[in-house]
């Protein structure tokens, strides 16, 4: 029971700093808070069971997210370069 | 070994000769430009100059033994086939199997060896090529010791040879014709070897092109055989009567006109004398302009069978022997009175065929080949000497300083001219008995050329030889390599007469039995003109000018050639070369440049339409795509606010509407 509320707790502080929060690096760090509360809830309800299939989709989940978070920095390091800026309401280009 | 399986080595000695001088010729004997090398025959004088001009000098002395020895080693061949007998030879199929319409709407089959025929009459025809013609390549080597080009005047002389071999050798008519179209080729490129002079290019144009009348004749000729026999090869052609055959031969002896310079076609043969000397010797009197007469004795079982084209044959035949031997009369050049006594001759030969005597011509060819090749080159010796002189006015006396030259001219002149005993003898008096019997008026004009014969060449002997020398030249004698050739042409001249008969069994025919009174008329004829010329130009010099005053209408039409050359050049140069000129250049300006703008006026026209379509039809296609779509995204659009978090805000707020109405409606 605790483990799913450290869980929401996490997701929740992470949704909301994904969203009020406009530095990149910021909302790249909230997004790893999002995947690691999914990877207590995978772990918690695999022990629950018995099941080891849920660890196993937790250390999935954190290669993908590694990753994702590569990729995320490099995106982020190119846009500097180009706009000196890592605000993300700044980067508003593609729109209509 | 076996020369009669050899027999494709004969024609192969000369072309392998003119394809290295072609080929090679250029680079490996450098021949250096040389100053005033394409003006004049000449240039004594300035030949130590001329050594410091070459920069690097090939073996150039080694073209004219090597080309020699080509001609050579084909005429001991020939000479050794020869003797061995007759055969033919069949080296590949060369055309194989063209299907035909022939004129009746049969389709036949045009099938063509390239192959060679060793009869009795291309026997002949060989060693005359090669015997002479090997004569006239070491005299050519002294004779244009001294001229630029010496690759390119023996190659073509040996392209020349070969060419004339293909044409006697040939088993078929299609293969004959290649050789009769590459002499005509070789005549070209040799009658415009001095090709910066511009009377030599032009009587190259003009002999290639009054060539080439005759030979459009042979073609149809050969269409004509091909569609009556279904073969052009001699040996299965049966002679037979037949409805097209006239047409055939008469389209024959147009080609044989053509190549043989008979009336109508004759002028090219006097021009042709631009040429070097010993090339007017070799083919513009001994060998090429044979080939007509040589055609006709091939052709002889169809023109047995079309008497009123022999009828044909004989009268131009004499209508040329006597028309270009009154014109030779007032030549003042020394070749082109032997040159228009060449076409005189060949008209008494092809008076023989026209009246059936075959093997009377082919003998006059063989005697006449013999002396008018001995002539030719004896007026070379005689030109070179006079550093190019030509004139006969401005020659005379030369018998003291070229004694060698003298002796042979005077063979030849006597052996033409019909001296009793010597060759022309027995060959006109075979043509004069032969015309005899077929007709006095022929008999007649055979008597008459044979007078104006011996009195033109006694004038031409008296004037060069005889008398005071009226020119102002240093005279000399022409080296051993000149004058050995003419010596050994003067056994020919002196004895070529008595191998008569031969000829007659060769060819299957009977001669004429010799009429005594006929050759005492012949013999008189002869020495009565040589008189008339000694009397004319010798003991009273003035007598011929006096009687050119007394008969001046006659010498003006003689001096004019007859206007032969006059009435070609006001009917086709000015008539129809004018003429057909303007009419080119309106069909140019009307109907090619109007084709052309026309063209032009079309593309502009499409590319207009092309480009109206782009503007409207294809932008406007993409165009309204993107209107369209413009249009009906209308308020939705705004929700790409381009703001990352805008969206990532919708996808929660989604997400929690869909988890809250999940958990009603379950709960």
């Amino acid at each position: 029971m605790h483990y799913v509320a450290v869980s929401l707790a996490m997701l929740l502080i992470g949704t909301a700093g994904l969203l009020t929060r406009r530095n990149i690096v910021i909302i790249l760090m909230s997004i790893e808070l999002i995947l690691n509360a999914v990877n207590i809830n995978l772990v918690a309800f695999s022990k629950h069971h018995g099941n080891a299939a849920g660890q196993v989709f937790a250390i999935f989940v954190i290669a993908v997210a590694v990753a994702e978070a590569a990729v995320g920095l490099g995106i982020l390091l190119a846009l500097f370069r180009n706009r000196e800026t890592v605000q993300v309401d700044e980067v508003d280009l593609l729109k209509w | 070994m076996n020369f009669l399986d050899t027999l494709w080595l004969i024609p192969m000695f000369p072309l392998l000769g003119a394809a290295l001088m072609m080929l090679l010729g250029r680079h490996q004997f450098l021949d250096p430009q040389m100053k005033n090398s394409s003006v004049g025959h000449h240039h004594h004088h300035d030949r130590g100059h001329d050594q410091d001009l070459r920069p690097r000098q090939g073996p150039r002395w080694l073209i004219g033994p090597l080309c020699s020895g080509f001609v050579l080693l084909s005429f001991l061949w020939s000479l050794g086939a020869v003797f061995a007998g007759r055969s033919e030879q069949v080296l590949f199929t060369w055309v194989a199997g063209l299907p035909f319409p022939a004129f009746d709407g049969r389709m036949v089959t045009l099938t063509a060896d390239w192959g060679y025929l060793l009869d009795p009459l291309s026997a002949v025809m060989i060693l005359m090529v090669t015997g002479i013609g090997f004569l006239i390549h070491v005299y050519s080597i002294a004779y244009m010791a001294h001229d630029g080009g010496l690759y390119r005047y023996f190659g073509c002389l040996n392209l020349f040879v070969f060419f004339m071999l293909v044409l006697v050798m040939a088993n078929n008519y299609l293969l004959l014709f290649v050789g009769w179209e590459g002499v005509g080729l070789a005549s070209y490129l040799l009658i415009g070897f001095y090709f910066k002079r511009k009377p030599a290019s032009d009587a190259a144009i003009k002999a290639f092109l009054m060539n080439r009348l005759g030979d459009a004749g042979y073609l149809m000729a050969l269409f004509f055989l091909l569609s009556i026999f279904g073969t052009v090869r001699f040996t299965e052609m049966q002679a037979a009567p037949h409805p097209l055959l006239p047409w055939a031969t008469l389209l024959l002896l147009a080609a044989a006109i053509g190549k043989s310079a008979q009336i109508p076609l004759f002028t090219w043969l006097p021009d042709a004398m631009e040429g070097p000397t010993p090339v007017s010797a070799l083919m513009h009197a001994a060998t090429m302009v044979t080939a007509g007469v040589y055609l006709i004795v091939r052709a002889e079982p169809f023109f047995r069978l079309t008497p009123e084209v022999g009828s044909l044959t004989a009268a131009i035949g004499a209508a040329s022997a006597v028309i270009a031997a009154s014109i030779a009369l007032v030549q003042h050049d020394i070749k082109k009175v032997l040159a228009y006594s060449t076409v005189s001759q060949l008209g008494l030969m092809f008076m023989a065929l026209g009246v059936g005597a075959y093997w009377a011509a082919l003998f006059h060819v063989v005697t006449h080949s013999f002396f008018k090749a001995q002539l030719f080159l004896g007026a070379g010796s005689v030109i070179h000497a006079l550093d190019g002189e030509q004139d006969l006015r401005l020659m005379g006396g030369l018998r003291h300083q070229m004694p060698q030259t003298f002796r042979t001219m005077f063979i030849g002149t006597l052996a033409l001219a019909g001296w009793p005993g010597l060759a022309g003898y027995f060959s006109k008096d075979s043509i004069l008995t032969s015309a005899w019997v077929a007709s006095p008026v022929l008999f007649g004009a055979g008597l008459f050329t044979a007078l104006l014969t011996a009195f033109y060449m006694g004038r031409l002997l008296f004037l060069t030889f005889f008398g005071p020398y009226r020119g102002d030249q240093n005279i000399h004698e022409s080296p051993k390599r000149m004058t050995v050739p003419l010596w050994v042409l003067s056994i020919g001249s002196i004895g070529a007469g008595w191998f008569g008969t031969p000829f007659a069994g060769w060819l299957g025919a009977t001669p004429e039995p010799h009429s005594w009174a006929i050759m005492v008329a012949s013999a008189v004829v002869a020495v009565a003109g040589l008189g008339i010329a000694y009397h004319f130009y010798l003991r009273r010099p003035g007598t011929a000018d006096r009687w050119e005053e007394g008969v001046a209408p006659v010498a003006r039409l003689l001096r004019a050639r007859w206007y032969f050359d006059d009435l070609y050049e006001l009917i086709f140069v000015r008539g129809l070369a004018r003429q057909g000129g303007d009419w080119l250049s309106a069909w140019d300006r009307r109907v090619v440049d109007g084709g052309v703008n026309g063209a032009g006026w079309l593309a502009r026209k499409a590319g207009d339409i092309s480009k109206w379509s782009d503007t409207w039809i294809v932008d406007g296609a993409v165009n309204l795509t993107a209107i369209s779509v413009k249009l009906s995204s209308f308020p939705v659009r705004y929700l790409q606010t381009g703001l990352a978090q805008g969206y990532a805000f919708l996808i929660v707020l989604s997400l929690a509407a869909m988890a809250g109405w999940y958990l009603l409606r379950s709960a």
